[in-house]
């Protein structure tokens, strides 16, 4: 039941979002944004190429690795920021201050240490991932209730018992919320890399497409990107509604 | 074991038990319990009644084993009590702490699975504790979609399957309205009468001490002592309606001249203590 409404709900939003696309079109003209139909049609020609799959496939071992390093790196801090309580004191403040910041500020640095290699592309995706990971990661363990560390103890668990079937199970939610955005933010930090300095990658062929002023390939690629963004989103809200179990 | 033979009638008991919390970053340590010393008898319902802040949790917990005392004894069933949880002694806490990620039939059997207990016996007790808990029909609701009197009971459920011989409460009503209370408080005489076990009460609330115990004690302001215990004659068989009889007003009474005194000094009002 709850599980037809939710797709009966996305059928609409998507078709509001193809309808705003078509008045816009209307109004800003073919030049700067081709209409549904024009690039649904590039996009059957254009998404079996082995030029797109060329550049998808750049984009995704980049987000891959870079995705990798966001959750070990914001794991590991945010683990070690909850449980040792002078250290979140301390690195609460200064991830927040880092969190705010437009990282791409930091993207000239980035580029002249690691020139326009693959490792400088997962570096900037893993700025922007590791952050979010690590801030949600901390506030979950922190946020336990002390009393059920008591209960476990009256229930007579191991220190294992505690961490595997009381802690972890309490902090999940929270923590794959983390995930989910972590997830977002490195595509976005991946794409913004490649957007800028790159030879190859979904963000180089948007860049690349505008500036030859092929619209209809600019925009199928945006929708792949999209599409690719919004099932894994999907997929993560999912398991976390799943871990919630507040139906 | 030099238990003499009178002593089979003692449950648990605390000897010049202080509790003192070390002062951390320059504060001053903070002296909250005693020295108390307590006999609980074995089977009773006892009631522990004091001002907020009088260190009754403490109490609780040191006779749990979830804190060391800073001086003093504790013995449960004639065995020292050292920085764990005996078996045989179950607590109820003030707080909610059913988990919510499991169904009310899960929680109910969480101790028991992470004992080891087998499939049949499990599903036999905890079916069991939920019919008696009046939670037969949650058994497959997570306790978000419970109101908090129903979760407490999940708690209490959760403690009862172990089959605990003295049950610790720390005033798991506490967050409940008066209503709710009294006739929590009756569930809970029905609990202690089926089970046979001890049981020791924590509450801020003097009604409900005198209508649930058999003795209360009643602690002082901060560092908490018994000043007083009372014993309350009541007959095994009863339940809230006893609000309605004479002793009872004359029990909370005698809690309320106790404690008054107490309850200023610890709001602070010390000037108006000394002067009365």
């Amino acid at each position: 039941m709850i599980a037809t409404r939710r797709a009966a709900d996305t059928l609409v939003i998507l078709i509001v979002l193809v309808l705003a696309w078509q008045v816009l079109h209307q109004i800003v003209g073919a030049t700067a944004l081709p209409g549904p139909l024009p690039t649904l049609s590039y996009l059957a020609k254009f998404v079996p190429t082995a030029r797109f799959w060329e550049n998808a496939e750049a984009t995704l071992v980049a987000f891959f690795y870079a995705l990798v390093l966001s959750y070990a790196i914001g794991l590991s801090l945010g683990v070690w920021m909850g449980i040792h309580r002078l250290s979140g004191a301390v690195g609460e403040p200064i991830l927040i201050s880092i969190y705010t910041l437009p990282k791409i500020t930091l993207y000239p640095v980035v580029l002249l240490i690691f020139g326009l290699s693959l490792s400088g592309r997962v570096t900037f995706g893993a700025m922007h991932g590791i952050l979010p990971v690590a801030i949600l990661t901390m506030n979950a363990i922190r946020n336990i209730p002390p009393v059920y560390l008591k209960a476990a103890r009256t229930l007579h668990l191991s220190r294992r018992q505690t961490i595997v079937t009381v802690l972890l199970p309490a902090t999940l939610p929270e923590v794959v919320a983390g995930l989910r955005i972590g997830f977002t933010l490195t595509l976005l930090g991946v794409l913004l890399a490649e957007m800028f300095a790159a030879k190859s990658g979904l963000g180089f062929l948007i860049i690349n497409a505008m500036s030859l002023l092929q619209t209809e390939e600019m925009i199928t690629v945006a929708v792949m990107l999209f599409l690719f963004a919004a099932v894994a989103n999907a997929l993560l809200l999912w398991m976390e509604h799943k871990l919630h179990r507040r139906a | 074991m030099t238990t003499a033979p009178a002593d089979a009638a003692i449950h648990a008991s605390l000897k010049g038990v202080t509790r003192i919390y070390p002062g951390a970053g320059g504060n001053k340590p903070v002296h909250a319990l005693g020295p108390v010393d307590l006999d609980l008898r074995r089977g009773e319902f006892f009631g522990v009644v004091g001002p907020s802040g009088c260190g009754k949790s403490t109490l609780l917990e040191v006779l749990a084993g979830l804190q060391q005392p800073t001086a003093g004894t504790v013995n449960f069933e004639g065995k020292p009590v050292m920085g764990e949880v005996p078996d045989g002694i179950g607590v109820v806490f003030q707080e909610d702490a059913s988990f919510p990620w499991l169904t009310v039939w899960d929680n109910a059997a969480f101790g028991l699975r992470r004992a080891g207990i087998d499939e049949a016996e499990t599903r036999r007790r905890v079916d069991d504790v939920l019919a008696f808990m009046g939670l037969k029909d949650f058994a497959r609701a997570y306790p978000a979609q419970l109101s908090g009197g129903m979760r407490q009971r999940v708690c209490i459920a959760r403690t009862l399957v172990l089959q605990p011989r003295l049950i610790l409460l720390d005033e798991p009503f506490g967050a409940l309205d008066a209503q709710t209370r009294l006739l929590m408080g009756d569930e809970v005489l029905r609990l202690w009468r089926r089970t046979g076990a001890t049981v020791l009460l924590i509450t801020h609330a003097l009604d409900e001490a005198a209508m649930l115990s058999d003795r209360i004690g009643a602690m002082s302001a901060r560092p908490g002592r018994f000043m007083d215990i009372v014993e309350t004659h009541w007959p095994r068989e009863r339940d809230s309606t006893i609000v309605g009889e004479v002793a009872f007003g004359e029990i909370t009474g005698r809690l309320w001249e106790n404690l008054r005194g107490e309850s200023l000094k610890s709001l602070g009002y010390a000037g108006m203590a000394a002067a009365e």
